[in-house]
């Protein structure tokens, strides 16, 4: 598939920004949270922020961004509508949390629970939008129970990174709080990651040429003529090849990228830096976390074999 | 109704294609190019029209595929595809827009480019490239199979048929309502064993493709072909000859 | 559409759909024009633009179908490189810097041009057409104007069809023949890619396969478009035609699986044939005192008549008959084709096909023709009045076209494929090959070809072209050389019917046998697809005098569009397309004739024109009357067609009572063929739909060669002088006697450096040699046969310039064998150097299985010259496309005495484009991208269009109505016969209904 950047960013970004805010609201209900308006807007504007201009970016790239409302009329069967719904609804907790939290400065009782709501709200938008691909049987790299799992796991890290950064950018010791988790999920990040990518090139072939065209009876199918000699919509949007060995120098970059260093940083970072030294080596570890996370969702498109090549060549997908 | 109609539909209108005389010709994809570019999805916008990266809007497209057996025997297969108006489309179910959608009257797929925002959602989602995405208009376009045609009563009724059937020159292609198993189109289907395309993507396709039929060719079966028995069979044929010189032959 | 927007962001928006929108405000029938097939078209019209094209259901031709082309008319119409306005040169030849002038100063400076040509000598005036269909009026206006330096294209086409038929059966492949796709048991197709009837043999290829009870078997180096659906596939080695078919012969032949009765009754077979070597007779027949050819009847056991009405002839044996020992032409023939080099295991190398194949294919033809014969209970009864209560037909069917006579042999490999259908008795009878009217005619046609008279303003007196019987009718002087510009009916190429109009330019530049002043050219892309040899061309087209003026002082053309030979040209008539005009599909040209009944019809304009460009028709009867040549003016010197081309085609008679067109004659149009002019005429055509065809009753419809009652009818209809037999010349003596003039008989005979040649290759008999290159070059060196293929949805070089027709194909590849590949470590996409003795091109590599392992194939005139066509300068076609032309030569290595003859076929001039022999070189990595050669850009018309939204404001207006549509079944009528329930009809008509 082909890789468009706009749907790149919105997927890592809102996966980040709803990240954030979960790992935000459950310090807060754990009561972990300093009640500093500057920090508290701080850390929300970067998750709404990291949010907006994601949903905007995958709202902007439509033929007719003006009708993006009409997407909600669909919750009942469609992944992207369930998508738009969900992130409009989870506006409400994470506001009100936010309201609550910047203005007035309380994280106290039923804002607690609202903030909590929140946080699980974030992470339901965060499985519509891993639907959206996985629910599309037309590229197998997709229709599987770990592309759903990897966007959820790369969400809740990449976002405990940015917590953590942010956290002890304000000098706050609760930055400890978040240092094992955070660690648990690179952990599982990596893991997942791995089974994903086992999965797509172990498990077994959907369609064929032969039985995309039906005439497998008469032996291997190939292409002798293509209908164009250019190339049309279908190959630049689903066209796009990436080779083999090009797709593993990836994997290894996304390995050390967005797993491997980031894991390193924040344990050199909390224990044998301090101070701005720290503050930096995390800003740092989350940045290059992100552009890790880059490479694996670029790759995520950029190696999905959609089912439509078996007419223009593919043998299998 | 993006949800795919909970009743099934009273029709299920398709095509069949016979690729057993089926040429190549890609008659039936510049027609379809012609009546679609003035009907319903008007325009099927074409891009650098004169110049490289020609590209542009086809509801209908022709490939070419070879088959190679074990035995070494090798076929040429011309291959027409377009949309197949299927029963479980998850190109209507992805839509969050309800443009994509499925008749219950006919079962024909439509997209009402009206409300389409172009997220191109449904062309990832069908698994066969039966969907058209127009650049410069920002939404999604497709195969219609002629519903501004079939159904028009301003045309004789030669004319109200998809343009892409009525024009196919080795009479290809059939349309009509492959759900009625007493229709022409069924018993055509059901004589020549018409199968679905990638049915293991559980889209339920409503058009049918007929295989080619088994060549008429003694080699692939039979190892000791038929010859003539002759007369003569000496190196020059003289015996034959002298036969002829005085035989009444006419 | 309806247009709902609920503002309810959850609410389900429901669509209406227009069912009835009103699809075109009129519409107008006319005949389609993006081939020379010409099918009826429907027209469909919507603020004076076309909104539809469509079929005519109505049409004998295309039945309401209409093919890629057709369908793709509108982007015709709206092409980029249109024409607007006359243009007169202002550069050198070939930079494109014109200035456009008004049309009374084009049509001034033309009449003056062939006006001062014709008053010193008209011959120097070469006039030479293409892809036209108005032959008839052109080759008319060239006698009229007084020059024998007139042909059309046919030439580089396909005259050896033309000449191989007439001069064998009196018919021809082409498109003057149908196979019986009704019946036939077997069909051979030999080389054939789309072919001029396109749509009929399309539709004929879908009813017979549906059919199911016939065997098609596709003889072609490459399995793509019809050889995809043939049962069988005989992938033969380019050129090797004849051999295979030889084989087949021997077959038949060697078990007696051959019709004599037909073979008594309808050819010349019996006729006896004098055997007397070394004398002025040896190989021609023996002939009584009236001229008629005589048979020995073993009954009588004395020669008689051939043609009287009970014989009993002998096919073979040595007899003396008076003074002279003869032998019936059948013995000749029979001992040639049973002697061993022509057995299957002789062959079979050469052919690349296995002799177990051949023997196979022999067995079914003999079973389809003697074992399953197809009976219509019709009586007919013949021209020696003998009744025949019934119609028996040998079904087997054969087609053949370009791949046979694109050939330095397709001459003789054309006859061979006639006598082989002769031999199986199958000629137009029930389940053959059938004649389309109006042939047969007399083997060959009378006309002969007019000779220069040298006088000034005086017209040909006779047509340009004809068939010479004997040397006596070559247009050579006494010494025995050419006289026509295109060395046409010369001792190079005797038989050049169509002339040679790919040596026109060589010979006018090279002076060669003498200078031109005016090359008058119409609708021949002659800078680029249609030349051999495209850059030597473009010098020819340049070549200049030590004084600096041109080798060819001046030459006229007319174009549609601007063409690769556009800037080649001084004077640019620029023409109409074909929506925009009127024309004629004229049975003094090419009708559209199917074998049930005669047809012609016309195309009249349906659109308005919307620049400054006129009907070359129009402006050459304009011309005509400017130059004051007879049958353009009357008596006082004006107009007799005032009313340009269409008052023309109605009011000229070629001889009293025909004229252009045969149908709705008469002052009351009641007549048809023969009657006087009826003013009503063009609108009778179109009223009925532009067409007009005469069915025939089905006892007239088989055995047309011999059928009285036919005869008489095409007699009446003026198509044939005389009610008598056509028969079958499977042993040509027109042949023989050019042999003899070569071996010293007769009072013209060849200039001695042609002797050798003429000798060899005017055989009475088919005969099979190499390709002229396979024979000259070293095939170790060019081991591969390249050869080009039309694709079915492109029409020769307009084909580009079409929006949709050049999405499908912007660029070509060469297809290759896959093995082929592999040996050469050549992948997909991968770019290659195709090099010949005569040059190297550049182009991109598709590796499939269906070909030849020994063949390389690639589309037609897909490669385009940058700055042609108004396309932007960097399409593919100029940058990835690639024409063989380039490494075609046009003439071959020369002989001993340095002599270069013409790179064609030594009997009729046809030019041998398949011969092409090439190696194949992967290119350097730094190589790939981008082809070789590519011209500098003339300056030419680019266009601006980055984006075509047609169609947008067209949709029809909303009439809110709702029909039930029917279903549409591909080929009902035969599916019917074979799928109990399916109704019998046609498409969505059942049969029975109203
Ligand atoms: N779509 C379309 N139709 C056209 C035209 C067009 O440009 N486009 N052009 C029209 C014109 S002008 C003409 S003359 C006709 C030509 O009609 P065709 O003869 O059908 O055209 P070609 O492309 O020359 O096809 C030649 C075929 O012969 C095969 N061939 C080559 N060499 C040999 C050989 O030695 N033996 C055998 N058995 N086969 C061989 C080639 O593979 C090819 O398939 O088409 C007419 N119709
Ligand atoms: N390599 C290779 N070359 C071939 C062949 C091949 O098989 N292989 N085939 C040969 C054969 S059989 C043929 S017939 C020729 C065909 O070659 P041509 O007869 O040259 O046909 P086109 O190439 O279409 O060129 C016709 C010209 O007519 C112009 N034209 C189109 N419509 C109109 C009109 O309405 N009015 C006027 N005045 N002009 C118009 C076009 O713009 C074009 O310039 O190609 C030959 N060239
Ligand atoms: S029009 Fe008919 S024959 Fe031609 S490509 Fe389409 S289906 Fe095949
Ligand atoms: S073919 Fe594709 S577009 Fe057509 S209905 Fe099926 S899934 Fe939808
Ligand atoms: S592109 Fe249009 S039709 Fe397709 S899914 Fe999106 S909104 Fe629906
Ligand atoms: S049914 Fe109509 S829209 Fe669909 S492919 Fe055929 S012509 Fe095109
Ligand atoms: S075959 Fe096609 S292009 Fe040729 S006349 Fe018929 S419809 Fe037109
Ligand atoms: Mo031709």
């Amino acid at each position: 598939m082909h890789p468009a950047k706009s749907v790149i960013y919105f997927t890592i970004a809102t996966g980040a920004g709803y990240g954030l805010f979960f790992w935000l609201a459950l310090l807060a209900f754990h009561g972990l949270l300093p009640a500093n308006k500057i920090f508290a807007f701080t850390a929300l504007a970067i998750s709404f922020g990291l949010i907006i201009t994601g949903l905007l970016s995958s709202t902007l790239h439509l033929g007719h961004p003006k009708r993006a409302w009409r997407a909600f009329s669909q919750w009942r069967s469609s992944w992207l509508s369930r998508e738009g719904v969900m992130a409009i609804l989870t506006f409400i907790p994470m506001s009100l949390f936010a309201i609550a939290w910047v203005l007035m400065g309380k994280d106290t009782g039923v804002i607690r629970i609202i903030g909590l709501i929140g946080a699980v709200m974030a992470l339901i938008t965060v499985f519509t939008t891993s639907m959206i691909y996985a629910s599309i049987k037309a590229i197998p790299a997709w229709h599987n129970i770990w592309t759903k799992l990897s966007y959820l796991v790369l969400s809740l890290m990449s976002g405990s990174i940015l917590a953590m950064a942010i956290v002890a950018a304000f000098g706050y010791p609760q930055a400890y709080h978040l240092m094992h988790p955070t660690a648990v999920f690179i952990v599982l990040g990596l893991i997942v990651k791995i089974l994903y990518w086992m999965h797509i090139l172990t498990s077994k072939l959907v369609s064929t040429a032969e039985s995309a065209t039906g005439l497998g009876k008469f032996g291997e199918v190939s292409l002798a003529a293509s209908p164009h000699s250019e190339d049309n919509y279908l190959l630049k949007e689903m066209g796009y090849q990436i080779a083999r060995k090009h797709a593993t120098k990836i994997r290894v970059i996304v390995a050390v990228l967005a797993f491997l260093v980031p894991l390193v940083l924040i344990f050199v970072c909390m224990h044998s830096l301090g101070g701005t030294g720290r503050t930096f080596g995390l800003i740092a570890t989350a940045l290059i976390c992100m552009i890790g996370l880059v490479f694996e969702r670029w790759l995520f498109f950029a190696e999905a074999k959609h089912a439509v090549m078996l007419f223009y060549g593919e043998q299998k997908v | 109704m993006t949800s795919l109609p909970k009743t099934a539909p009273k029709k299920k209108l398709g095509l069949v294609i016979d690729l057993d005389i089926c040429v190549g010709c890609h008659a039936c994809a510049t027609i379809c190019k012609e009546w679609n570019t003035g009907a319903k999805s008007a325009p099927l916008t074409d891009i650098n029209p004169h110049g490289a990266g020609q590209d542009g809007v086809w509801f209908n497209r022709i490939h070419t595929f070879e088959t190679q057996s074990n035995e070494g025997l090798s076929r040429t297969v011309h291959f027409p595809r377009s949309c197949l108006h299927c029963d479980d489309a998850p190109c209507v179910t992805v839509c969050p827009t309800g443009a994509s959608y499925k008749r219950e009257e006919d079962g024909i797929v439509l997209v009402n480019e009206d409300i389409c925002i172009g997220c191109k959602l449904c062309s990832w989602a069908c698994p066969y490239g039966a969907r058209e995405y127009d650049e410069t208009e920002g939404v999604m376009k497709k195969c219609t199979l002629c519903v501004d045609k079939i159904y028009n009563e301003n045309l004789p009724q030669m004319s109200r048929a998809p343009a892409c059937v009525s024009t196919c020159p080795t009479g290809a292609r059939s349309f009509g309502d492959l759900k009625d198993p007493s229709s022409d189109v069924s018993k055509l289907v059901a004589a020549r064993e018409g199968y679905a395309l990638m049915p293991e993507q559980g889209t339920n396709p409503v058009n049918r493709y007929l295989l080619p039929r088994p060549k008429k060719d003694r080699t692939a079966v039979d190892q000791s072909p038929r010859q003539l028995t002759h007369e003569d069979t000496s190196t020059d044929g003289a015996a034959l000859l002298a036969r002829w010189v005085d035989k009444i032959l006419s | 559409m309806g247009k709902s927007f609920g503002r309810n962001p959850f609410a389900t928006v429901k669509e209406e759909v227009e069912y009835s929108p009103q699809v075109g405000e009129t519409v107008k029938f006319s005949t389609c024009y993006m081939c020379a097939c010409r099918c009826g078209i429907k027209v469909h019209l919507k603020k004076g633009k076309v909104r539809y094209i469509e079929g005519n259901p109505d049409h004998p031709v295309n039945k309401g179908v209409l093919c890629a082309k057709g369908s793709s008319g509108i982007m015709h119409l709206n092409a980029p490189g249109k024409l607007t306005k006359p243009l007169l040169r202002t550069g050198e030849r070939g930079s494109g810097e014109f200035k456009e002038i008004e049309w009374d100063e084009a049509m001034d400076l033309a009449t003056k041009w062939l006006g001062d040509t014709r008053a010193k000598d008209p011959g120097k005036l070469a006039f030479f057409t293409g892809r036209d269909q108005s032959q008839s009026l052109t080759g008319w206006w060239a006698s009229n104007y007084g020059t024998h330096n007139f042909a059309a294209h046919g030439g580089f086409c396909s005259v050896n069809m033309a000449a191989g038929g007439l001069y064998t059966i009196g018919g021809a492949f082409w498109e003057f023949g149908d196979p019986d796709f009704d019946r036939t048991k077997y069909y051979m197709m030999f080389g054939v890619a789309d072919d001029h009837d396109s749509n009929p043999i399309k539709i004929g290829l879908g009813k017979m396969k549906t059919r199911g009870d016939c065997k098609f078997v596709q003889v072609n180096p490459s399995r793509n478009g019809y050889g995809a659906i043939a049962d069988e596939w005989v992938g033969i080695r380019p050129g090797t035609d004849g051999l295979f078919v030889f084989a087949l012969i021997y077959e038949l032949l060697r078990s007696e699986k051959v019709d004599f009765p037909s073979l008594a009754r309808y050819s010349n077979a019996p006729w006896l044939v004098i055997d007397n070597p070394g004398k002025k007779d040896d190989g021609l027949f023996l002939r009584d005192k009236k001229g008629n050819p005589l048979v020995w009847d073993l009954k009588k056991k004395k020669a008689v008549n051939a043609y009287s009405r009970t014989i009993t002839p002998a096919f073979a044996g040595t007899r003396k008959v008076g003074t002279k020992k003869t032998r019936p032409s059948f013995e000749l023939l029979a001992q040639r084709y049973m002697a061993d080099e022509y057995s299957p295991d002789n062959v079979a190398d050469k052919c690349g096909v296995p002799a177990a194949d051949i023997r196979r294919i022999a067995a079914e033809l003999a079973h389809a023709a003697f074992e399953e014969e197809v009976v219509i209970n019709e009586p007919w009864v013949d021209t020696w009045g003998r009744k025949h209560d019934k119609m028996i037909g040998r079904p087997v069917a054969i087609h053949a076209m370009r791949g046979i006579s694109a050939h330095s042999n397709g001459f003789h490999t054309c006859r061979a494929i006639h006598i082989l259908q002769v031999l199986l008795g199958s000629i137009d009878t029930p389940g053959g090959w059938r004649y389309k009217p109006p042939f047969p005619k007399p083997i060959p046609p009378a006309p002969k070809p007019t000779p220069p008279h040298y006088k000034p303003n005086t017209v040909l007196g006779g047509g340009p072209a004809g068939f010479p019987t004997s040397p006596e009718h070559l247009i050579v002087d006494d010494a025995g050389e050419p006289l026509r510009i295109d060395k046409a009916f010369s001792w190079e190429h005797p038989l050049s019917l169509h002339g040679m109009m790919h040596m026109v330019l060589r010979n006018a530049a090279k002076h060669d046998p003498y200078d031109i002043d005016v090359l008058f050219m119409f609708m021949a892309n002659m800078a680029w697809n249609s030349s051999m040899n495209i850059g030597e061309t473009l010098d020819f087209f340049t070549a200049k005098n030590e004084d600096g003026s041109y080798k060819i002082p001046k030459i006229i053309y007319s174009d549609a569009f601007y063409s690769e030979t556009v800037p080649y040209c001084d004077l640019i008539l620029p023409d109409t397309t074909y929506l925009e005009r009127y024309d004629c599909l004229s049975v003094l040209d090419r009708p559209f004739s199917s074998a049930h009944g005669m047809a012609d019809g016309i195309r009249h304009p349906v659109v308005e024109l919307d620049r400054d460009v006129r009907a070359f028709q129009t402006v050459l009867i304009e011309l005509g009357v400017r130059l004051g040549l007879p049958g353009m003016v009357n008596k006082d010197g004006s107009a007799k067609f005032p009313g340009g081309y269409p008052d023309y085609l109605v009011n000229h008679e070629r001889m009293p009572g025909i004229g252009p067109l045969a149908g709705w004659r008469g002052k009351e149009g009641t007549k048809k063929g023969v009657g006087e002019p009826n003013p009503n005429q063009l609108d009778k055509y179109i009223e009925n739909g532009c067409f007009w065809i005469d069915e025939m009753p089905m006892n007239i419809q088989f055995f047309k060669h011999a059928n009285q009652k036919y005869l008489e009818y095409s007699k009446k209809m003026g198509w044939i002088d005389e009610a008598s037999p056509v028969v079958f010349q499977l042993y040509n003596e027109d042949l023989q006697k050019f042999r003899l003039a070569a071996k010293g008989h007769g009072k013209k005979q060849p200039p001695e450096q042609h002797r050798a040649r003429i000798e060899k290759y005017f055989d009475p008999l088919p005969m099979w040699y190499l390709p002229f290159e396979e024979r000259d070059v070293d095939v170790n060196e060019f081991p591969i046969h390249a050869l080009s293929q039309r694709p079915m949805h492109m029409y020769h070089s307009w084909g580009s310039q079409n929006t949709w027709l050049r999405q499908i194909t912007g660029s070509n590849k060469l297809h290759i064998h896959k093995d082929m590949a592999e040996s050469l470590g050549i992948d997909d996409d991968d770019w290659v150097w195709i090099k010949s003795r005569h040059g190297q091109v550049k182009g991109q590599v598709k590796c499939i299985t269906g070909v030849n392992k020994n063949t390389v194939w690639t589309w037609n005139a897909i490669g385009k010259r940058k700055g042609a066509w108004g396309l932007k300068h960097d399409s593919p076609e100029f940058n990835k496309g690639f024409l063989l032309n380039h490494i075609i030569s046009d003439v071959l290595m020369p002989d001993q005495s340095g002599h270069e003859y013409s790179n064609s076929d030594p009997v009729t001039g046809q030019a041998a484009w398949y011969d092409l022999r090439v190696k194949i070189e992967k290119c350097m990595p730094e190589e790939f991208g981008i082809t070789s050669p590519i011209y500098d850009a003339p300056k030419g018309p680019i266009s601006d269009k980055n984006i075509s939204e047609y169609g947008k404001g067209l949709q029809g207006t909303p009439t809110k109505g709702r029909v039930e549509p029917a279903e549409w079944i591909g080929q009902r009528h035969f599916n019917s016969t074979l799928i109990p329930g399916i109704k019998d009809g046609h498409g969505n008509k059942i049969k029975g209904d109203k």
